[in-house]
């Protein structure tokens, strides 16, 4: 019976040979060479080839490198930034850092949520996960804040449909029919449900 | 002055905001003349950037001239045509030390895994971006580079991110001559990476996306072999077969977080968020590289966790090296190639596009349409350089 299989594994490589982790012997004598890279004559005309092949013309080699080069180094610490609005700060630090952004200071339900997950520090994946909370719930009051304002979210302009439909219109439309099917569904459903 | 404004996944809005102050002496406020989308936009744009507010403006890739300076700034100047790499960083932490400009300690309050960028949420410190009219510059004396005069715009504009980040990635790869190279994804960060290869003396390039339009530049631009996975049964088989079942010497994920190419990880990364983006290209990378090879990694992942297959890079004792592209690192070095035309980096913009226009810019970029690669936005104000700007809707 090993024998059968023997053979019949046999007559499968010699059909298939890319199958069944089939030794090439003549390929494998050949690992230690260079793979189908074309010689060095023909990678010359590629402009700039090898320019950096040299380690020394590496701008990141080593990794780590004293003292830093092709900046304005600074003499001290940075001078501390005056805070003029709430600024949250990682637990993972000991304090504010000295230069710091003051977009969108945090405000209402999102900004509460934000202020409780940075209670935690980064290495509880509940940070991260009350922080995308927060920021779906700032979504909704980005729409609140416009309406209170008396501006009416253009929505649709927002997400391109201009574009949309220059280069897709086939597909806005698809898009549109589908939506249309969903909500006169769920509106159907609604509806027959209120009958009983 | 007129900014992006973010509203919501899938949401741009571009409207008037006030414009930017100086709130520390060392910093400056810009005028952008060009600021481009990137692709790490699009992750943002999506909304799987935890910390992300409604009205932040967006915006990491820009260049501009030097409207106003602070007290303490010492070598700009009002008129200076400058490029601001993506890093905010203060060149005095123990990182800004050892050149590792990307990781700066100072810079970013809200998180000690990430240095601060502009317009990349509260996560990365909470400073809006330049795809707007004005932008406040922190650390001025230290970040922006001022542009030489044979540097034009549209090549300076990609030297604030993704030249370097691709440049760097091919670094990180270790590459010795005759390497066979493996770039996942051909966006513009893969397509530089792809080229970058080269000058490291590669010998072999090969990018695996399943974009054709993209696919069909990297091919011309690198150039490159190309492998769309779509038309492959599996990637990482695919890559064995083309390098005599070993493996690639070195593998590089520009690709991240938003990755296409397998059920599950979509479904758990982007789609239901159970992981931090879909690490297909990370998982590929990790299987397709020979045993003892390098990964490198440039792709955007969230904060949380995904999964990779680590155990398999364990046993094949893999080179993981993965950064936040040191910017100013690299500029000079890039200026050097660009002037003896070993790289041409504006060949890649494919759109410029007025400012007013973003929502639409984004959408195209997102979507893949009109043959995207690169958009650039470019504001009311800036200049001369607005009569470049061409209408995606009409």
């Amino acid at each position: 019976m090993d024998t059968e299989l023997a053979r019949r594994d046999l007559a499968e490589q010699r059909r298939n040979p890319q199958h069944h982790g089939h030794v090439d012997y003549e390929r494998q004598l050949d690992h230690d060479l260079n793979r189908h890279s074309p010689p060095r004559e023909q990678l010359q005309r590629i402009p700039g080839w090898g320019s950096d092949l040299d380690h020394k013309n590496r701008p990141a080699i080593p990794m780590e490198r004293m003292p830093p080069r092709f900046i304005h180094v600074p003499q001290g610490q940075p001078v501390q930034q005056a805070q003029t609005v709430e600024v949250f700060c990682s637990p993972e630090r000991p304090g504010i850092t000295p230069i710091f952004g003051t977009a969108q200071p945090p405000k209402w339900v999102s900004g509460a949520i934000r202020r409780l997950a940075y209670k935690l520090p980064e290495n509880d994946v509940r940070h991260w996960l009350m922080l995308i909370a927060a920021d779906r719930v700032n979504v909704v009051e980005g729409i609140v804040d416009d309406l209170r304002h008396g501006h009416v979210p253009n929505v649709l302009g927002e997400m391109g449909i201009r574009s949309e439909l220059r280069h897709n219109p086939a597909g806005l439309v698809r898009k549109a029919l589908v939506t249309a099917v969903v909500v006169g569904g769920v509106v159907a459903l609604l509806k027959r449900r209120d009958r009983y | 002055m007129l900014a992006t404004n973010f509203r919501g996944p899938y949401r741009i809005r571009v409207s008037q905001k006030p414009d930017p102050v100086i709130e520390h002496p060392g910093d400056a406020i810009v005028r952008v003349i060009r600021a481009c989308i990137c692709g790490s936009d699009l992750h943002l744009y999506h909304g799987l950037v935890p910390d992300l507010r409604v009205g932040h403006t967006f915006g990491h890739e820009f260049i501009g001239i030097v409207e106003e300076v602070g007290s303490a700034v010492e070598t700009l100047k009002p008129g200076d045509r400058v490029l601001v790499p993506f890093n905010i960083f203060c060149g005095s932490c123990f990182f800004c030390q050892r050149e590792l400009y990307g990781n700066c300690h100072n810079t970013n309050p809200e998180a000690t895994a990430v240095g601060g960028f502009y317009g990349y949420s509260h996560t990365t410190g909470g400073y809006d971006g330049g795809q707007a009219e004005f932008v406040r510059v922190p650390m001025a004396d230290v970040g922006p580079y001022k542009v030489p005069d044979d540097i034009v715009d549209d090549d300076a504009v990609l030297l604030t991110d993704a030249l370097p980040t691709g440049y760097q990635a091919s670094e990180m790869a270790d590459i010795h001559e005759g390497d066979t190279v493996v770039v996942f994804g051909a966006g513009p960060v893969g397509i530089f990476a792809a080229r970058s290869s080269w000058l490291f003396g590669a010998g072999r390039v090969i990018v695996v996306d399943h974009i054709d339009y993209r696919l069909d530049f990297v091919r011309r631009y690198a150039p490159a072999e190309v492998v769309n996975f779509r038309e492959v049964s599996d990637v990482a088989l695919h890559i064995k077969k083309m390098t005599d079942w070993l493996g690639a010497d070195a593998c590089i994920d520009a690709v991240g977080c938003e990755a296409s190419g397998s059920l599950t990880q979509t479904l758990t990364g982007r789609w239901t968020m159970l992981q931090a983006g879909a690490a297909t290209a990370l998982f590929w990378a990790i299987n397709s590289v020979r045993k003892a090879g390098n990964i490198s990694i440039v792709g955007v992942y969230g904060p949380t966790f995904n999964a990779v297959p680590i155990g398999n890079a364990l046993n094949k004792g893999l080179t993981m090296r993965m950064n936040q592209a040191s910017v100013k690192r690299h500029v000079p070095h890039l200026i050097e190639h660009i002037r003896q035309g070993h790289l041409n980096p504006k060949e890649i913009i494919t759109h410029r596009v007025p400012l007013e226009e973003a929502s639409d810019a984004y959408h195209i970029f997102s979507s893949k349409y009109d043959n995207c690669i690169k958009t650039v936005l470019i504001p009311p104000r800036a200049g001369s350089a607005r009569a470049l700007a061409r209408s995606v809707i009409h």
